[in-house]
């Protein structure tokens, strides 16, 4: 009893150093570097998010740089004192740039080269989907390889015949060359899609469809009252990703909708006049209608409108995005 | 009976289907036929058409003309462009080594952000964010402009050790590696993505038995995390090789389309499909490399399920094989006793 007393009164008067002595020990230093079994360490802790932070940097800094670089004039560029942030917001290089790439029409006519083969791609591609996850037929196993074969094969292969039947067919130079393969459920990365459906739909409880079935309703009709109505954040992340690879595919855009023999300039989207960036830029400078050289700043400052569009997209539905693999259920198998 | 019919009809399905059956069937047909057609007409018959283009000679005037030259297009290549047969070995190397580090680094990122962190939300968000920008002009332009390298890295110098003990071509490829670094990264972000959601359904209490077992940290992730997640580290790589291959970047994709618009003779619809063909098979050869670097061979229990299995079969097989012997000699032994050709001793009377 009286010891306890004794101690207890001695408490307040122990000196700091001796409470920081009796509370800091060896083991407690070292439990909080390098953490138990169940808690992580400080350090461990500490060189994670260092790496990441930095790891992070390294990974936008070309963004930071092109965003950075877009707003610079030329004393700017050449003053090897500015590295990072301009001396003055500088606007005429996006000013330029925008009417190089006559960025409004360009923009509008890129939400159609994506946006329509989008629309029906997601569409075909969901009945499809259902139909390999919701049915049991012959041959079902050869379709699915030739589904996952069809997307190993580049479509380099495919590419030249394609684009003779589209010659033959006068769809080259026009944007059918890309909503008429997505109608048939035969788009860009199409595989992929069917495959995100097709995992969807098998989680979609069965007795659902089975419920429907015996009100009445046919297997078309329980598609589109049950299925559809269910499959609204499958279809949201095809929609987003499918949007952004066909807004991202040059290649096939340049070959088929804007027609590489006979050059229709109408179907040009922000990408492909950021392709074409340099030699219509020059000849716009040529005849006197931009007030600044080209120079690396504009090019940034054309780049980085061409990505804006997506970058706003992503920015407001980045939570779909991101969440999208875990829904599409590509590691559920 | 009634049973054994039962039996038989879930051993093999197909043998008659029921009404019901048949019509699911044909609403299955009705659902993919749309594809079905679509793989015919996009994928199917223009691969057939482009393999049989391959051995003529295309002139695209009121019409094709086609001229039949045999092997003369897949050896007009080698002189016409030299250029894409030294970009297909530039492409194979770098191929092969930007498919590992892509699939290392977004394990190593996925391995990172699984852990306990605050704003794994953000830095998602961050690795993500190339999947979106990243298109063949963007890429010229930020290649072009030099800000794909890591600022502090000093290529050159990386390049001149490398040189010191690797043949120069290697060398050269990591050279060209080390210098957009930060390209090869940001194609990774969907892989990180797959890494993530892989890790986060392995099962923790895995772990926590590990652990009690006094495993390690590091042994933790060799025998179960690597091993579990075995299965999307193919499905990467395989990923990681189709993007490669159809990315703009890869300067042999945009050789086969100048070639296909080229005036020259040599050239034309038959000459790039050649090359189409070569550089498809290319391809296909890189991915069945991986599949068969990484592919499905079972796990340890499966493979010493399956040795017990041979062994029991052999043993059975043995055993069998004494039967039916015993089976044999007893009849001869009933044989012999019949015709009484001599007496066994049957255990009576004397002897």
């Amino acid at each position: 009893m009286t010891a306890q007393a004794t101690t207890k009164a001695a408490g307040p008067s122990e000196s700091f150093a001796e409470r920081f002595r009796k509370n800091f020990t060896k083991e407690k230093f070292h439990r909080f570097l390098f953490g138990t079994k169940e808690k992580q360490g400080f350090l461990k802790q500490f060189i994670v998010y260092a790496l990441l932070i930095a790891i992070g940097f390294v990974y936008l800094y070309p963004v930071f740089y092109m965003f950075s670089t877009s707003f610079m004039d030329t004393s700017d560029l050449l003053d090897a004192s500015v590295k990072w942030i301009p001396s003055k917001l500088y606007l005429n290089n996006y000013k330029d740039a925008a009417s190089s790439m006559d960025f409004w029409k360009s923009l509008l006519k890129g939400l159609a080269i994506a946006g329509l083969p989008t629309i029906l791609s997601v569409g075909t591609c969901m009945i499809v989907g259902y139909g390999f996850a919701s049915f049991e037929f012959r041959g079902k196993k050869l379709m699915m390889a030739l589904l996952v074969f069809s997307y190993i094969l580049p479509s380099q292969v495919t590419m030249i015949p394609t684009y003779v039947l589209y010659s033959n067919m006068k769809l080259t130079g026009t944007i059918w060359a890309f909503a008429i393969p997505a109608l048939f459920a035969n788009g860009l990365n199409a595989p992929i899609f069917i495959l995100i459906f097709y995992q969807f739909f098998k989680q979609v409880p069965k007795v659902l469809i089975e419920a429907a079935q015996i009100d009445g309703a046919g297997y078309w009709r329980s598609f589109f009252r049950i299925a559809i109505p269910s499959a609204g954040p499958a279809i949201l992340t095809v929609f987003l990703f499918c949007f952004v690879w066909y807004w991202n595919e040059s290649y096939l855009t340049e070959l088929y909708v804007k027609g590489i023999a006979k050059s229709n300039p109408f179907w040009n989207n922000l990408v492909i006049q950021l392709k074409d960036f340099d030699s219509s830029f020059a000849s716009k400078m040529s005849s006197g209608e931009t007030s600044v050289s080209l120079s690396e700043s504009v090019r940034m400052a054309a780049t980085s409108l061409s990505i804006l569009p997506l970058l706003l997209m992503y920015f407001f539905l980045q939570k779909y995005f991101v969440e999208s693999i875990d829904r599409a259920g590509i590691t559920g198998e | 009976m009634g049973k054994e019919r039962a039996t038989k009809k879930t051993k093999n399905p197909q043998a008659k289907l029921g009404k019901l059956e048949k019509r699911q069937e044909r609403a299955g047909y009705s659902f993919v036929a749309i594809w079905v057609i679509g793989m015919l007409a996009f994928t199917l018959i223009p691969m057939c058409q482009s393999f049989y283009y391959m051995w003529f000679k295309i002139k695209a005037r009121n019409g094709l003309q086609f001229t039949y030259v045999g092997t003369s297009n897949l050896t007009q290549i080698w002189i016409e462009d030299p250029d894409f047969i030294q970009g297909i070995a530039g492409y194979v190397w770098q191929t092969l080594l930007q498919v590992p580090i892509i699939v290392v680094f977004a394990l190593i990122i996925a391995m990172m952000l699984n852990g306990k962190i605050k704003c794994r939300g953000f830095f998602r968000l961050v690795f993500f964010l190339p999947v979106i920008i990243v298109s063949g002009p963007v890429m010229n332009m930020l290649v072009s402009e030099g800000a794909a390298s890591i600022p502090a890295l000093n290529t050159q110098s990386v390049v001149s050790a490398f040189d010191t003990f690797l043949p120069t071509a290697i060398a050269q490829q990591l050279g060209t590696l080390f210098g957009n670094m930060i390209m090869t990264l940001w194609y990774s972000g969907v892989q990180i993505l797959i890494f993530l959601s892989a890790l986060q359904k392995i099962d923790p209490g895995l772990y926590e038995a590990a652990k009690i077992d006094g495993g390690s940290g590091w042994e933790c992730f060799w025998k179960i995390t690597l091993p579990t997640i075995k299965p999307m580290i193919l499905i990467n790589a395989v990923y990681t090789v189709i993007f490669l291959s159809s990315n703009e970047q890869n300067q042999l994709i945009n050789m086969i389309k100048t070639a296909m618009f080229s005036a020259t003779a040599e050239r034309g619809y038959g000459y790039a499909s050649a090359m189409a063909w070569i550089y498809s098979l290319l391809v296909t050869l890189i991915v069945l490399l991986f599949f068969g670097l990484l592919g499905s061979k079972k796990d340890v229990y499966d493979r010493m399920v399956k040795k017990r299995k041979r062994l029991a079969k052999k043993e059975a097989k043995l055993a069998k094989k004494i039967e039916r012997r015993s089976v044999r000699n007893a009849k001869r032994i009933e044989k012999a006793r019949k015709s009484r050709k001599y007496r066994t001793y049957d255990g009576s009377g004397d002897y």
